[in-house]
Parts: C-alpha cells; sequence; structure tokens
C-alpha cells in the first residue's frame, strides 16, 4: 500500500532536479522552467499532506490553489522581465546580467 | 503490490524521466514539451490523491497557461541562445551533487520517519472536496481574504509584466 511517504520522496525527486535546473542552467528561461519544477513538487507535498491528515480540513488544496497563483504571476513577470532583457541586451544567459553585481 | 501502487509508481517514473529532460535537454522547446508531460504526470497524481478540482486547474492554468507562455518566450528569445554549445554553467557539477545530496538526504529521512508507515484514510462516500474547497474559498470565516489578496496579486503581476515588456 501507498503510504505518505511515497508522495513525499516523489515531491522531494521533483524538487531536486528543479534545483539542479535553477542552479546549473544557462538561459534564463530553462532557470524559470526549474522554479515550475519546484513549485509543483511542493504542490505535491501540500495534497498529499491534506489526503493523508485531516480530510475535513480542506487547508491544504486551499494552499495549493494560492501555490497556483503565486505561480502564474511570478512566470507571468519572469518572462516579462527576460523578453526585456533580451531587447536590451540581446542576450538571455543568466550570467551576463551583471550590471547590479558589485 | 495493488493495481493502484502500480499505477502510482508509473506516472512518478514517467514525471521523474520527463522533469530530468527538462532540466538536462539541450533544445529548450524539447525542453519546454517535456515540462508539459511532467506537468500532465504532476496532474495525475493529484486525481490519485482525490483532489480532482486541483487535476483539472493544473491542467488548464499549467499546461494551457504557464507552458505555453514559455514556449512563447523560447520562440521569441530563439535567436541568441543557439541549441549547440553547452546549456549549463560552470557550477553544473556541485548543482548536480547538491541536489543529489539533498534528496537523498530528504529520502533517508521521510523513509524513516511516522509518515512512512501512514495509511490512506477512507474518505467518507458523502463527502465531496470539491464542494468543500469552493465553500472555504468564499467564506468569511476560511480563506476569503487570502483567496482575493490573490486575485490582487494576479492583477497586479499581469499590470506589472505589461509595463516591464512594454515596447518603448
Amino acid at each position: 500500500m501507498i503510504s505518505l511517504s511515497w508522495y513525499l520522496i516523489f515531491a522531494a525527486a521533483l524538487f531536486s532536479l528543479g534545483l539542479y535546473g535553477v542552479l546549473s542552467r544557462k538561459n534564463a528561461i530553462a532557470i524559470l522552467m526549474g522554479v515550475e519544477l519546484m513549485l509543483n513538487a511542493v504542490n505535491i507535498n501540500l495534497v498529499a499532506f491534506w489526503r493523508y491528515g485531516n480530510l475535513a480540513m480542506i487547508t491544504g488544496q486551499v494552499f495549493a490553489v494560492i501555490v497556483f497563483a503565486v505561480a502564474a504571476a511570478e512566470v507571468a513577470v519572469g518572462l516579462a522581465l527576460v523578453i526585456s532583457l533580451y531587447r536590451r541586451r540581446s542576450s538571455v544567459v543568466a550570467d551576463e546580467i551583471n550590471l547590479m553585481k558589485w | 503490490m495493488s493495481g493502484f501502487d502500480i499505477i502510482f509508481l508509473g506516472i512518478a517514473a514517467v514525471t521523474l524521466a520527463a522533469a530530468f529532460m527538462v532540466v538536462t535537454t539541450h533544445n529548450l522547446v524539447h525542453g519546454a514539451l517535456w515540462l508539459v508531460l511532467t506537468l500532465f504526470g504532476v496532474a495525475a497524481t493529484f486525481v490519485l490523491l482525490n483532489a480532482a478540482f486541483l487535476a483539472v486547474v493544473q491542467v488548464v492554468v499549467y499546461i494551457g497557461a504557464i507552458a505555453i507562455l514559455m514556449i512563447f518566450a523560447i520562440m521569441l528569445t530563439r535567436k541568441v541562445m543557439k541549441d549547440s554549445g553547452p546549456q549549463t554553467n560552470a557550477n553544473w557539477v556541485v548543482a548536480a551533487l547538491l541536489g543529489a545530496v539533498l534528496f537523498v538526504g530528504l529520502a533517508y529521512l521521510l523513509g524513516n520517519s511516522s509518515a512512512a508507515t501512514m495509511a490512506l484514510p477512507e474518505m467518507a462516500a458523502n463527502m465531496d472536496p470539491v464542494v468543500q474547497l469552493g465553500e472555504v474559498l468564499v467564506s468569511p470565516n476560511a480563506y476569503v481574504l487570502p483567496f482575493e489578496l490573490a486575485s490582487v496579486l494576479l492583477l497586479a503581476a499581469l499590470i506589472g509584466s505589461i509595463a516591464v515588456a512594454w515596447k518603448k
């Protein structure tokens, strides 16, 4: 029988893959894709805790809905920044964006 | 091993394989398509967890909006980023190590915790999570305020991204 930890380990693997993508990718859009993987891992955790916890308390699903909204906002702003950056500097490589670096 | 276990393991394997392709593939358009498959796998996991509404929202919002937006952004910025050559920065070995260590540590902790023996609670036949979710999202005694805050956040993000990406 599938216990709660199977879902949590699955989500941990997804989160680790997303973390690797965020830290290792050059392209800023690929970094955003890694962030999406991490947010999805968090959502799996939230829903799994709701399902295995108190079913009458639907807080886990409500939290997942809020995470959906935040993810949509994040990706909209992130891609707008990438496109604006591409227009001004003709680059989407995260390493080359060092104007505010000291 | 019951049929449910096999379904779960199959979904998890497909999702993780697709997620691995998202972070390693050279061609970013392919990466975005693998991301769509990953998001489908997560939606299927929501179905297994009896969260039908979230599974539908996952397909509509993540696949229908976010993944398509990603593909548009990739196509708009494609000229500068060739598919050949390394797609990873100098730190990729450290990043891979960090990811592996995090996963092994978490898996070890979770495998030994009380969650490893936690059985699935039975869902009452008359219980409908969708109705419940709808009620708490608009109930003043529950989550109407965070819900409204999320919509204001989305509106602000939309206006902000239009302002940022506006062609001057």
